[in-house]
């Protein structure tokens, strides 16, 4: 075992991750764990643009930007925190230009912007061209462009160094309010060599992306299985909102690969079988640009009411023939390519066959809007941070809008590496690291490798499978009680046979084998509490509705759900609504 | 994404016995072999001509082989995790289809080459991280930066959009006969790097970049062989790139 000490420790090398690397290293000595190579993060995979009201092109403010913002999120949203998301959008831009963002310019040399699902002009009028964009290749660029920046400040990357524990001082459930509970550093498996390490760090931020393996179908990478998310719920930090993930309405049909919505922002139509443009009937003012909580279910109804295109009548179509080759070059020429890999569709003469795909969890670890972890509604763990899609602030509400998510890496991932570096400063020393920190982790691989030839009889692929089986079937764009249940059934018993889960790698070094096994448990952690708070919440709101609850509930609904992890199982509880300007309001587009 | 080996992507496709022979090692050695000693292991599965090979390989360690060790991540060509050597080409496994391969013969799947192998399809990427930390791959300016953006025409920004898109999987470095042979040699990825700031209008560092290319372990080292070019999952046109930077040498214009 080798020991580390550091000021700031980073976990995740995606965009949020090395937004904040780039601020903390600056002012403390830090150093980035991730289980990946920084630039194969997901960041990358993003595709259509990064929001930010510049005006280039066309009348714009960021006022219209927080409104649509808090609406396309079903009034969810914090609103404090969506005024600092939109207000500081432009900066953002603007720095990522100014480290060498190769974004698409308008003919006298601008950022040029396009336009984007729920982002309109002046309170709902018209869709407005907001969203910054490089191509449809957007994420690419932002990763590349901070991965440069990092060499270029030379930030210390630990890669593929798998964190699997957090340690507090404290514990954050037990204290009470006001008590002091702090970071005191991570633990991580080397991949190379199955080395166990401990980090000892005076501020800690978590970066570590998604959960979108939690689904069969999904825009996800292997990768994204709710790591810090699930180190954070057993660690005692409760998961907020987690019952609403976003369903992305064009997947690759059967694959669930993404298309992004620029398709859409450039003119691309949604079909069904009878070749009708289905959207106008959903969203009359917007139509194919309306938020994608709405596209998704419209599709999904489309399907089940037998307008589905097909031999089997189970998807729609993303219908681009009408526009120019040469656009579709230009502009989309990424997704464009996966249609034709994956499926053997070509766009410019074909529509490509599309169905909602799990994409992204609005909810995550709940932080402050310096990016400070929440142990409880008010009491912040000193030293913790998170940020980017595992983390919670809550910008993004019961929906995500479409370029948010490359803003609000950006935008926070900046704010926690500043909030961490300061911290660190202010304080002598980070908790001491007990000789023992490491022993959950140690127990953790010693037991699974305990597993090779022994008596276990669950393969680690098949418990996956039938997890990712049973959220598509029963957690997806429709759920009720009666398929949350059957969910919630599904995954307590997958629970029990992860227990006798055997692997077959008995190697230290880049056991693989091994890293599968202790992803699936994150994924069933993090299973648990999608589905019991789904359950909790009757009504429709955002990415989550209920087909027994098909209306918004303000009387009971209108607040953060907040899970904690107890002996007994998933404990929920809620937490109020930061609402500054915007009453909740039927929500029509 | 999910393995799509049970259910078909778009109408029915016919599931075909498939064969894979894998160039394995494992640093801690196996009952049968060696620690570090290279082994041919061949594979039969049931699977999908519209299946990615990387599928073919996830069904492999799920269902036969667990400690079958390989990198990956997005599934759909953008991460750049799996650049291995398939049917002695450089591809990614999942970007390559089977419908692609002639399934009637064994698939042959090995690491990319000139990295040092550190288990079964997993190579050292540090050498050529480093490869491209060389070339300084950041903007450099002068003076100060504007209040809004710095202005770049359309043109400008086209000029080099192509080597924009590199993943930086290293399917073209390890598939060059001279990074293969000489120790030294930057190779195609780190030149395709900067390129992408040679040609940027808005770049500063251009005569610096292009002085460490100039080096012995530079473009000259390039002897134009295309296997890069042919390589490269993101259809980037290197070798034109990597001439490019050759004729600014030469000429000393950009």
């Amino acid at each position: 075992m080798t020991h580390h000490e550091y000021d700031v420790v980073i976990v995740g090398a995606g965009g949020a991750g090395m937004r904040a690397a780039l601020e903390s290293s600056q002012r403390a000595r830090t150093a980035v764990l991730t289980k990946l190579y920084p630039t194969r993060s997901h960041t990358g995979a993003a595709q259509g643009g990064m929001a930010a009201a510049l005006a280039n092109v066309e009348d714009d403010s960021a006022e219209w930007h927080v409104f649509d913002t808090i609406k396309g999120g079903d009034y969810l949203v914090d609103q404090d925190a969506a005024e600092i998301l939109c207000n500081e959008a432009i900066d953002a831009v603007l720095d990522l230009e100014k480290m060498g963002l190769p974004f698409n310019r308008t003919p006298d040399g601008k950022v040029d912007q396009r336009r984007f699902g729920g982002h309109t002009r002046n309170h709902g009028e018209a869709a407005v061209r907001r969203a910054c964009y490089s191509a449809d290749r957007t994420g690419h660029m932002i990763l590349q462009t901070l991965y440069q920046q990092c060499i270029k400040q030379e930030v210390e990357f630990f890669n593929e160094y798998y964190v699997l524990d957090l340690i507090l001082d404290g514990d954050p459930q037990q204290a009470g309010p006001g008590e002091e509970v702090a970071v005191a550093g991570v633990v991580a498996l080397e991949l190379s060599t199955g080395e166990v390490h401990t980090f000892r760090a005076k501020s800690v931020i978590f970066a570590t992306g998604g959960a979108g393996k939690i689904f069969k179908t999904t825009s996800n990478a292997h990768t994204l299985t709710g790591d810090g998310m699930g180190i954070a719920l057993t660690a005692g930090l409760p998961l907020e909102d987690m019952e609403f993930f976003q369903f992305h309405p064009t997947g690759l049909a059967g694959l669930g690969i993404l298309l992004s919505e620029a398709a859409r922002g450039e003119g691309g139509i949604l079909r069904n079988s009878e070749g009708e443009r289905f959207m106008e009937r959903y969203a009359p003012t917007i139509k194919d640009l309306a938020p994608r909580d709405m596209v998704a279910r419209a599709m999904a109804n489309e399907v089940r009411e037998g307008r589905g295109a097909g031999p089997h009548k189970d998807y729609v179509l993303l219908d681009l023939t009408h526009l120019e080759p040469a656009h579709i070059d230009e502009k989309l020429p990424d997704i464009t390519e996966f249609a034709r890999t994956y499926l053997g569709v070509e766009p410019y003469t074909e529509p490509v066959p599309v169905y909602p795909t799990a994409h992204y969890a609005m909810g995550g670890i709940p932080t402050t809007v310096k990016g400070e972890v929440l142990r409880n509604n008010t009491d912040v763990v000193k030293g913790l941070y998170a940020a980017g899609e595992c983390a919670c602030v809550s910008v993004h509400g019961a929906n995500r809008l479409g370029t948010n998510s490359l803003l609000d890496i950006n935008v926070f991932g900046r704010r926690a590496g500043i909030a961490a570096a300061e911290y660190a400063a202010s304080v002598e020393a980070a908790p001491v690291l007990r000789d023992d920190a490491a022993a959950r982790v140690e127990g953790i691989v010693t037991r699974l490798l305990g597993t090779v030839g022994g008596e276990g009889t669950a393969r680690v692929a098949d418990v996956r499978k039938a997890l990712q089986e049973t959220m598509d079937r029963n957690v997806q764009v429709f759920r009720d009680a009666a398929s949350l249940e059957e969910a919630r059934g599904v995954v307590a018993e997958l629970k029990k046979r992860y227990e006798s889960v055997a692997i077959h790698d008995r190697g230290r070094r880049f056991n693989t084998d091994l890293l599968e096994a202790i992803e699936l448990g994150f994924l069933l952690e993090i299973a648990e509490v999608v589905v019991e708070g789904a359950l909790a919440r009757e009504e429709s709101r955002g990415g989550h509705y209920r087909e027994d609850f098909p209306t918004r509930d303000d009387e009971r609904f209108l607040h953060h759900t907040m899970a904690y992890a107890t002996p007994d199982g998933v404990r929920l509880d809620t937490k109020p609504v930061v609402i500054t300007k915007y009453q909740p309001m039927e929500r029509k587009y | 994404m999910t393995a799509t080996v049970e259910t078909p992507a778009v109408g029915e496709v016919a599931s075909i016995q498939v064969k894979l022979r894998i160039l394995r090692s494992n640093p801690e050695g196996t009952a049968d072999h060696a620690p570090g000693e290279a082994y041919w292991q061949e594979f039969e599965i049931e699977a999908h001509a519209t299946d990615r090979v990387l599928d073919a390989l996830h069904k492999i360690k799920w269902e036969q082989d667990g400690s079958l060790a390989f990198r990956r991540s997005c599934a759909h060509g953008v991460c750049g995790s799996d650049a291995m050597r398939i049917n002695a080409r450089n591809r990614l496994a999942c970007k390559t289809l089977l419908k692609d391969l002639n399934p009637a013969k064994p698939i042959i799947v090995e690491p990319i080459k000139g990295l040092p192998v550190e288990k079964d399809l997993i190579v050292d990427m540090e050498p050529f991280f480093a490869s491209y930390r060389e070339i300084m791959p950041f903007l450099m300016t002068t003076g100060n930066a504007p209040t809004r953006e710095r202005l770049q025409s359309p043109e400008e920004r086209q000029r080099f959009d192509d080597t924009t898109k590199c993943i930086m999987c290293a399917a073209c470095t390890t598939s060059c006969p001279v990074f293969w042979t000489d120790g030294q040699y930057f190779g195609p990825q780190a030149i395709v790097g900067a390129h992408r700031f040679i040609f940027d209008s808005r770049d500063e560092g251009q005569w610096d970049r292009l002085e460490i290319l100039n080096d012995k372990a530079g473009v000259w080292k390039c002897r134009t062989a295309f296997n890069c070019t042919e390589a490269c999952p993101r259809g980037i046109e290197v070798t034109k790139a990597i001439s490019e930077v050759k004729k600014a040498l030469t000429t000393g214009e950009i």
